[in-house]
């Protein structure tokens, strides 16, 4: 490979750098001494213990990873038994309404999704709060597991389910024993995602949640419109960690999985 | 029957909580507003069967909604700022995702991952991060002042300006990602070849490299342009008083002056006039999917 | 002598292991197996050959029991299996792309099939060893499918599909994916697998050759039907089509209408301006019946001279010499513009070749050289 030319340098360099020094910045204005985002006053870390102290917060901070982990496990569910119909279920009534029930929420405006859940759950009395925030949340994010499944189950070849069936497996059998072991990666990612998507809503949970559930994204929402504060900074730099820890450590994994199994192929040709 | 049961269950449950709750807000969208809770006049009576319910559909909100050129506005301007900050993002994606196809290819996986990750970060953090650059005191201006390119602050907080900042900022990976991959898999020697016939740089590049990558750019504004069409955060944190999109009237309209029918109404207005990208973004992925095969 | 000879399907006591009776399998408006009938027998090694696309693929998946039939009976051992699903049938499968689980290891994919019959575990483990001393793969019982080379998967497919000890094997394509020196080798290793376990093999192939050097009979396919089904050396030596002859190794047509000459023997006028060529035929022909005459390129002798006792000779130019090693292919152009290819062995290493292109050539064979075939 030859040398980057020097546009090319430039604008990775321009580009990285606009992605990136927002975030720095926030980062940084967490761990002013000054209740002025905009003055640095030296190093400090007592936003952070002014966070712990936030009942509200660490309250709708719960809200959010219980309706994110109900709600993901169940997208998840749903999801990939929706993929394995859309790819291996042939034709059955109404294929063409799943298909486009399947892929309209990810085009769907957010305010048009909650504002039609809010008059369904108006409409049959359900009183609003952690539970219907997760049916909500359940719906729109089990079409993205649904997508990246299926995106696996089209690639996956189909004669490895047909031996399994072959070799003396009933169908449940052989999705239990070989097919969803082969494409648990992409359930896995699948969950994460519906797991990402769950905790960072704000618009669908705000038409959804009731007085007596609020959640991290609705409450950050509300201190913001007030104006920039140095707790929600650090309140940011917490959530952006842990994102970029999760996310940095899976990509090194499945990256060194990736070199070992070419590697360990190789080795296998050669002798 | 385990079959009934994997069709079924996803099936009924997209059913009633999606397919159902837009027919809602159809429905509420031709009732009247009344002082209730809920507050309004539902229209439609199964007992009365649905010649009596056509014999009453008005379309009193849709009308109202022509006549307050509020609405009017809304859309036009929702529409401007969608197809302008689509512009935006397609003139600096555009080169970093070809950048990030001619970096060796040992630092490809790692730049993904760079653009990828505040994808995964908090799309209201992301915005918020930019309210303290742009704020009057903020470090755009301090930074601006301290140079002494200006000597007064400049206003960019609640202006147009910073929402198209935002938009930019945060859909930019939607943009970045299609192209890089259209533009990977676009074989090298096909430019050595143009270069070979006679073709100079640029040229070989408009000739051969934006057609070849014309998948991912269509695929990468369509990404953009649909979302940003219904935005809310973004206008709502960035945008001043005068920043018109039809996400924040819808919240407006749902939150502040309780009338859900005209609520639905704009809802049901908003979906129609995205229903002719959603269509032409369909068909260019099938059209991709059925050139890889 | 004779009595040795493995050939059950002439014997009329003898009962199928396999029966097709007018099987039809339609697709929607496709027909892909057209009203078919075939017996396989116990023990035999079965080729199914054919273009893709004619339906051999599916007869296979029918009876594996991937697909149902639409019309007609198929029978495993007197019973008919039709309808009855594939994890319930002692036939088992070895998959062209081999379809080995990613996520188990050799020893577990060989012994997957055990567990799904809740045999008892040291007998799971004999019966794995056995498999893997079977095919060779000791070493190799703790690895992943993906740590092992081509080859060595090849034989894993095989082990796992017969570690059930089925009634049938069905191959698919088995050797597709090898290159062209290993595909040989395990030719051989399979029909040495094939007689020590008494299995009876189905394969489908598209390669003759493979088909040619496996099979105890090989039926040729074309479109849903079955030309022909026979033993390799009858399939080559005696085609009954057109299609049969020219689908397998190299052949001459011609063209022409037969006028019978005395005891089986037919005079054959197929150019204005050639005497008629004189042919050998079991089946009778009628009077100016058109018919083709097959003859393989190495049944006719190339000579400077015009031979004196030839039944059939004509004269020609050399068009063309394709040398392939062993043989040497020429292509004559006769006076009649018809070109016809003849074969010679290159039995010593060092000689003149005795012809080159434009030398007038003499062609010639007798009377039983060829086949002579109804249109």
């Amino acid at each position: 490979m030859t040398r980057m030319s020097w546009f090319n340098t430039v604008s990775l360099t321009l580009g990285f750098a606009f992605l990136y020094i927002p975030i720095v910045i926030l980062v940084i204005y967490s761990f002013n001494e000054s209740k002025l985002v905009t003055v640095w006053a030296g190093f400090s870390t007592k936003w952070y213990g002014e966070l712990l102290r936030n009942d509200a917060f660490l309250n709708a901070a719960w809200v959010t990873i219980k309706v994110a982990v109900v709600s993901s496990t169940f997208a998840t569910v749903l999801g990939t038994m929706a993929a394995y119909v859309m790819v291996r279920g042939g034709r059955f009534f109404g294929r063409t309404l799943f298909s486009g029930m399947i892929y309209a929420p990810l085009v769907m405006p957010e305010v048009i999704t909650g504002l039609s859940l809010l008059l369904l759950f108006i409409g049959i009395g359900l009183d609003r709060g952690v539970l219907t925030i997760i049916l909500a949340h359940t719906t729109f994010s089990m079409c993205y597991v649904s997508v990246v499944v299926s995106s696996r189950l089209v690639t996956f070849d189909r004669s490895i389910e047909e031996a399994a069936l072959d070799l003396g497996c009933t169908p449940s059998e052989a999705f239990r024993l070989v097919t969803l072991p082969i494409i648990a990666p992409a359930v896995i990612s699948g969950w994460l995602l519906a797991f990402t998507l769950s905790l960072d809503d704000l618009v669908i949970a705000s038409f959804t949640s009731g007085p007596a559930a609020t959640t991290l994204p609705i409450k950050i929402f509300s201190a913001v419109r007030l104006g920039v504060s140095p707790e929600i900074n650090a309140l940011s730099t917490i959530m952006i960690a842990i994102v970029a820890t999760g996310v940095i450590t899976t990509s090194l994994i499945s990256k060194r999985q990736v070199v070992r199994q070419r590697r360990e192929e190789q080795e296998a040709e050669r002798s | 029957m385990q079959r009934f049961f994997l069709v079924f269950i996803p099936y009924i449950w997209l059913v009633a909580l999606f397919l159902i709750p837009f027919a809602m807000v159809l429905k509420i969208a031709l009732s009247d507003i009344a002082i209730a809770i809920p507050p309004y006049v539902p229209k439609f009576d199964w007992a009365e069967g649905i010649r009596a319910f056509l014999a009453q559909l008005d379309l009193e909100n849709f009308i109202w909604l022509t006549q307050d050129d509020l609405y009017w506005k809304a859309y036009i301007s929702s529409l401007r700022i969608a197809v302008f900050s689509t512009l935006c993002t397609l003139l600096i994606g555009y080169p970093i995702a070809y950048a990030m196809a001619r970096a060796p290819s040992e630092w490809r996986p790692t730049l993904m991952m760079l653009v990828i990750l505040p994808f995964w970060t908090s799309f209201l953090i992301r915005v918020y991060a930019w309210m303290g650059i742009l704020s009057n005191e903020g470090i755009l201006n301090q930074f601006l002042l301290w140079t002494g390119v200006i000597s007064d602050p400049l206003v960019i907080l609640n202006t147009n300006t910073a929402v198209y900042i935002g938009i930019v900022y945060t859909y930019l990976p939607f943009m970045i990602l299609p192209i890089y991959s259209a533009l990977e898999r676009l074989d090298t020697s096909l430019i050595e070849a143009a270069e070979d016939l006679g073709c100079s740089r640029i040229s070989a590049f408009w000739l051969v490299t934006i057609p070849l990558s014309k998948t991912g750019i269509i695929a990468g504004s369509f990404l953009v342009f649909i979302p940003t069409l219904g935005e809310f955060v973004i206008p709502s944190l960035l945008g001043g008083s005068d920043t018109l999109m039809i996400g924040k009237v819808l919240w407006e309209e749902f939150f502040s002056n309780r009338d859900w029918p005209v609520a639905s109404a704009v809802a049901v207005i908003l979906l129609l006039l995205l229903v002719v990208p959603i269509v032409l973004f369909q068909r260019n992925q099938q059209k991709q999917q059925e050139a890889e095969q | 002598m004779s009595n040795t000879v493995f050939a059950p399907w002439d014997d009329p006591s003898e009962r199928p292991l396999i029966k097709f009776q007018n099987v039809t399998k339609r697709f929607g408006t496709f027909t892909a197996i057209d009203d078919l009938t075939v017996e396989i027998f116990e023990r035999e090694f079965f080729a199914l050959l054919g273009p893709s696309g004619c339906g051999k693929t599916t007869l296979m998946r029918m009876l594996a029991g991937f697909e149902t039939p639409t019309e007609g009976a198929i029978d495993l051992a007197g019973q008919n299996i039709a309808m009855v699903p594939p994890n319930l049938r002692s036939v088992n499968m070895m998959f062209q792309s081999y379809a080995l689980f990613p996520h188990l290891s050799i020893w577990d994919n060989i012994a997957f099939g055990l567990r799904r019959e809740r045999m008892p575990k040291d007998q799971i483990n004999e019966r794995v060893s056995e498999m893997l001393r079977l095919t060779h793969l000791e070493k190799f019982a703790r690895r992943k499918p993906h740590q092992i080379s081509g080859g060595q998967r090849q034989r894993v497919a095989l082990a796992r599909s017969l570690a059930k000890a089925p009634k049938l094997l069905l191959l698919d394509e088995p050797l597709g994916a090898l290159d062209k020196k290993l595909r040989q080798e395990t030719q051989f290793e399979l029909m040495d697998i094939q007689e020590k376990t008494g299995t009876t093999f189905v394969i489908v192939t598209h390669d003759q050759e493979e088909a040619m050097t496996v099979a105890s009979r090989v039926a040729v396919m074309d479109h849903g039907k079955i030309i022909q089904i026979a033993t390799p050396d009858k399939i080559y030596e005696e085609p009954n089509s057109v299609y049969v002859a020219d689908f397998i190794g190299d052949v001459n047509i011609i063209p022409g209408t037969a006028t019978p000459s005395g005891d089986d023997t037919f005079a054959i006028q197929w150019s204005e301006e050639t005497a008629p060529l004189t042919a050998k035929s079991a089946i009778p022909f009628a009077l100016d019946e058109t018919c083709h005459l097959a003859i393989r390129p190495e049944k006719v002798a190339i000579t400077a001279d015009k031979p004196d006792d030839a039944t059939n000779a004509v004269q020609g130019k050399i068009l063309d010499i394709a040398y392939l090693g062993n043989s040497s292919t020429y292509h004559v152009e006769l006076t009649n513009g018809a070109v016809i290819k003849a074969q010679t062995a290159n039995t010593r290493r060092i000689s003149r070749r005795a012809f080159t292109w434009e030398d007038t050539v003499w062609l010639s064979w007798t009377a039983t050289a060829g086949v002579l075939l109804a249109s």
